[in-house]
């Protein structure tokens, strides 16, 4: 029983992980378009990027089954340009996972990246450095307490995800049942409530240390990055 | 040796600015109260606001040129800002901020980062964060990064505006250790009479977005001038000759001034200078004068030189200066509002042709 704890364990740690670190990147992008740039479509993305938030998991689990299962468009593409599957596999429990932390991890990054002081990446310009210079020198490091802050966030729910990764992938042991669908698939056998209650105190101690973590950059986030001249 | 020149007209918002000036190595400061448009001239120059036509050129390297169609950006013109704020790198060491022109800016080191420190006497804060440091530190810190830069110019916007008055008489003897070192030329914002004096060899004198007298800060700032005094200086173009007498008609903002100049055709721009000691003041328009011009102004503003006196005046929007002796003044009862009629003899206004102007 204790191997299949860990075996679920480190499984929901790899969905976890996966789905933080390939959400990063382009949440990253995406909270910077909608920090610094006007274009045209650009409530459209907001709205995009907030709706798992807001919807349904279920819907959006729905949704991705539709596009990314086997024979979903997007699905299909991937499978045949990279032989990448996600139907009922752990990389789709990651897609799941990653699809719902999204807006979580870009709101931080985005609220960091409105902080940074434009007068600083002036100076910067001033003193001969080149945009990309500017940005990787002045912009990134003053951001970065927001970018941790996201991925702690966007860690927790990845970690946590139920409804989505249930609707696309199923609850298959040893493939797609993390840590959540585990103590779902306990609850619901007559003999599971000692092994789901282990499991919950597993899951409690893993939230306190994430909130703990975020408590902390949030701390650090309002006390270095921020600029705090008027 | 690098010489500034600027000439260059542009908008910031419903605001129109125009400049033409030189500045040469050492201490030329932009005068003026505040939204006069000296901030925006020194953000044209930098590069970080754009003028609408117009040139800016040090030495032989052209800035900006409208007609050329060259527009550094500001990473580019080998300038040193200094801003209001400090605006130092939170994240960043005292050090690592002194420094940042060179290892991101890729501007070549010529000065050692020791001798910098030693002028601005940041010995002991080199590995400090700036936010354990003071305001008057952290400003301190600002110009050295801005010196270590190896600027050919540097432009400094204000920079003590944002320190209480302890704070300023703590920097000003760094400020004028750095200008006196200085072989570059630095252009300094400022509306604080008590800063230009100490620091400024030259002062344009900017008033709602024109430059209006360019002299010495003694001239500028009212003690007596060894050449007689400040000089105003007005904008107009040319409307019509005399060919008989070899004289030209110039439309101002008030009204129209004769000088004695050939040459000149019409409807070509012109800058006039008009020295204050050449300017005689009535108080009735008198006939049987040799003076050509006698122009119809109201008193801004009376100050007292020992026994002159220097006398404000607004002639439309133009603005013209006066020195007369205090005696004079007094018999004449001159105070604000007060309307004069201003003599200028048509030989006294110094002409200069200014470029055309994009889109007039």
């Amino acid at each position: 029983m204790a191997e299949a704890e860990i075996g679920i364990l480190l499984l929901s740690a790899k969905v976890a992980l996966a789905a933080t670190g390939f959400s990063l990147i382009p949440a990253f992008a995406v909270a910077w378009l909608l920090a610094r740039r006007r274009f045209f479509g650009k409530a459209l993305l907001q709205a995009v990027v907030t709706l798992p938030l807001v919807l349904p998991p279920v819907v959006t689990g729905y949704g991705l089954l539709v596009l990314f299962g086997s024979r979903g468009p997007l699905g299909r593409l991937l499978e045949d340009l990279f032989g990448m599957s996600f139907a009922f596999r752990w990389t789709g429990a990651a897609l799941a996972a990653g699809v719902m932390a999204f807006p979580l991890i870009v709101r931080p990054i985005r609220l960091s990246l409105e902080a940074v002081d434009r007068g600083l990446e002036e100076a910067a310009s001033t003193l001969g450095a080149a945009s990309p210079v500017v940005f990787l020198t002045v912009t990134l490091p003053l951001a970065l307490p927001g970018l941790m802050a996201g991925a702690v966030l966007g860690f927790a729910k990845a970690l946590g995800e139920f409804g989505a990764t249930i609707t696309f992938v199923s609850n298959i042991p040893g493939e797609t049942q993390t840590l959540s669908l585990a103590i779902y698939a306990l609850l619901q056998t007559p003999e599971g409530d000692a092994a789901a209650l282990r499991l919950i105190g597993l899951s409690v101690l893993l939230a306190v240390g994430a909130v703990l973590v975020s408590e902390w950059v949030a701390r650090r986030l309002s006390k270095g990055g921020g600029d705090d001249r008027a | 040796m690098t010489v500034l020149d600027v000439d260059i007209s542009g908008r910031r918002g419903s605001f129109t600015v125009r400049a033409q000036f030189r500045a040469e190595p050492g201490v030329t400061a932009l005068f003026g109260r505040s939204g006069a448009g000296k901030s925006t001239i020194l953000k044209m120059m930098a590069g970080t606001a754009r003028p609408d036509s117009g040139r800016i050129a040090a030495g032989s390297r052209v800035l900006f040129d409208s007609e050329a169609r060259i527009d550094l950006p500001a990473r580019k013109r080998g300038i040193g800002f200094v801003f209001q704020e400090d605006r130092l790198f939170p994240h960043l060491t005292v050090r690592h901020n002194l420094t940042y022109g060179r290892w991101a800016g890729g501007r070549r080191a010529r000065r050692p980062l020791e001798e910098i420190v030693a002028l601005l006497g940041l010995e002991a804060h080199v590995d400090r964060y700036p936010d354990t440091l003071s305001g008057g530190e952290r400003q301190r810190v600002a110009i050295g990064r801005a010196l270590l830069s190896e600027p050919e110019i540097l432009l400094m916007d204000e920079p003590l505006s944002s320190l209480d008055r302890e704070r300023r008489a703590e920097i000003l003897p760094y400020l004028e250790a750095v200008a006196a070192e200085a072989h570059i030329p630095i252009i300094y914002v400022s509306h604080e009479t008590d800063e230009v004096a100490r620091l400024a060899d030259r002062v344009v004198a900017i008033d709602e977005g024109r430059v209006r007298a360019i002299g010495t800060a003694a001239e500028i700032l009212g003690d007596a001038g060894e050449d007689g005094g400040p000089v105003a200086i007005l904008e107009g173009r040319v409307t019509g000759h005399d060919e008989t007498y070899g004289t030209a008609i110039v439309a101002l903002g008030g009204g129209t001034i004769e000088l004695s100049e050939r040459g000149l055709p019409a409807g070509a721009r012109l800058r006039l200078r008009i020295r204050a000691s050449d300017v005689a003041l009535a108080t009735t328009p008198h006939e049987g004068l040799s003076i050509r011009n006698q122009l119809p102004c109201v008193v801004q503003a009376v100050a007292l030189e020992g026994p002159f006196a220097r006398v404000m005046l607004s002639f439309g929007s133009e603005r013209i200066i006066s020195r007369i002796t205090a005696k004079s003044a007094d018999a004449l009862a001159l105070q604000p509002g007060k309307p004069v009629t201003a003599l200028i003899k048509a030989v006294s206004v110094e002409p200069a042709r200014l470029r055309p102007v994009v889109g007039e």
